[in-house]
């Protein structure tokens, strides 16, 4: 038999308590410590059966619970004689869920305001498309696939007629990249896509520009967040790329001519 | 320089800005011009965009004044956009709202109102700008005093912290109604 469980996901041991309470219709000041510890420790186990995480923060407060549970059992006065006379054992707790509960309502209240990017938005910088000075910060691999994707997409779809394969190989494309650094210094990730057509030229331009990330010939970075991507020749590009690239079986180019 | 020709430079000033503008930051540019003018010129721009219902409106955040979107529009700027909508969970919420009323908070005072670890809200925070450290407490381990940045203020359309909404006093909490809240302890009693 399965059973559909729903269960609302608690921020910690306090927010369990505070919707126990709410639950159960009772007030926080006056929280009826036999029921909402066992409903406590049923959520509990129900979290466990379910195998959700269950933090060491709920095992802590349980124990707390059971702990003022079993003073309230205690007649009055029946206390050591240095714990204060008629002080209520919830109280400590009380507070804390009031605490607590003062801040889930200031969160909400923030929540409510005009959130930049939510509800209000403020005119985006502007694209640069120079090559300025220094201080980029370096893309990550997904960001390099993102935009992998953008190149590919932007592909004519299903072109039929294109079944002879132009054969470029990994390694003539690192060569030719390679030139095109040694003339220009630097290059637009788009641009190497410009004039490419078919999708093996992608990802065969796009294996290329990786193999010589990694032998560290070329740096790839951006200037902003969503900003243009641009290819650099590295510092020690042409030792690095002897290591990689040059051997001289290269295929004949028939698109572009290369430099030797 | 006439009070029109004060009023059309600070609105291209507005537009060219890249974040939030001070008063003094517009009397710096516009030499001359008392600074009542362009308080008074603000304030226009402020009323006549609100009163004709434009798409820009003039707020003033994070301590100057900068352009946003009417919030009516947010569905047909954010549909322009097309990125994905910025959502903050609750944890990221409350953690933020603390820091907030009570800063400077450390880490443990933040966890100890929570309940719960909030290492990971942290870094989330410090990274995306929200919070700093702003000292160390006097106590041992030195540990981090954290604080708001201007970046909070405009992400959450703050003049300044004096605008936070007003914090509840301890008795005029109420419980709100939690949406969806079903926790099915009977059919856990039924095995």
């Amino acid at each position: 038999m399965s059973t559909h469980v729903q269960l609302p996901i608690f921020e910690g041991p306090l927010d369990l308590l505070l919707h126990l309470i709410k639950k159960n219709e009772v007030s926080i000041t006056d929280i009826p410590i036999a029921t909402i510890t066992e409903q406590y420790l049923a959520t509990l186990e129900l979290m466990e059966t379910l195998s959700l995480d269950v933090a060491g923060e709920f095992l802590v407060m349980a124990s707390t619970l059971v702990h003022i549970k079993s003073r309230m059992l205690l007649p009055a006065g029946a206390d050591e004689p240095d714990e204060e006379e008629g002080v209520d054992p919830r109280e400590e707790l009380i507070r804390r869920l009031l605490e607590y509960q003062r801040y889930k309502d200031a969160a909400g209240e923030l929540d409510q305001r005009e959130i930049l990017t939510r509800d209000v938005f403020i005119r985006a910088a502007p694209p640069t498309e120079e090559v300025g000075p220094r201080g980029f910060r370096e893309l990550s691999v997904f960001e390099l696939l993102g935009a992998l994707k953008r190149v590919i997409d932007r592909l004519p779809k299903d072109t039929f007629h294109d079944i002879t394969l132009d054969k470029i190989t990994v390694r003539e494309k690192m060569t030719l990249l390679l030139d095109l650094l040694r003339r220009q210094n630097s290059v637009l990730f788009d641009s190497l896509f410009a004039e490419v057509k078919s999708r093996n030229e992608v990802v065969v331009t796009f294996l290329a520009m990786l193999e010589l990330v990694k032998v560290q010939a070329i740096r790839i970075f951006q200037d902003e967040m969503a900003g243009p991507i641009m290819i650099e020749a590295a510092a020690g590009m042409d030792e690095a790329a002897e290591h990689a690239v040059i051997d001289d079986d290269i295929v004949e180019n028939k698109d572009e001519p290369h430099g030797t | 320089m006439e009070r029109e020709d004060v009023k059309s430079i600070v609105e291209s000033l507005l537009f060219v800005a890249d974040g939030p503008q001070t008063l003094q930051r517009f009397a710096e540019v516009l030499e001359g011009v008392d600074k009542d003018t362009i308080q008074a010129v603000l304030s226009e721009l402020q009323a006549e965009w609100e009163a004709q219902r434009r798409g820009v409106r003039l707020v003033e955040v994070g301590g100057g004044y900068q352009l946003r979107t009417a919030k009516a529009n947010a569905d047909w700027v954010k549909k322009f956009l097309g990125g994905r909508p910025a959502r903050m969970g609750r944890a990221t919420l409350e953690t933020l709202a603390i820091i907030a009323y009570r800063q400077p908070i450390t880490k443990a005072e933040i966890e100890a109102i929570r309940g719960v670890d909030v290492d990971g809200v942290i870094a989330t925070l410090l990274e995306r700008n929200l919070i700093r450290a702003v000292a160390r407490k006097d106590v041992p381990g030195r540990p981090f005093l954290y604080g708001t940045t201007p970046e909070f203020l405009q992400l959450f359309n703050l003049k300044d912290l004096t605008h936070l909404p007003t914090l509840k006093e301890m008795d005029e909490i109420s419980l709100p109604e939690i949406p969806g809240d079903i926790i099915s302890l009977e059919q856990l009693e039924e095995k």
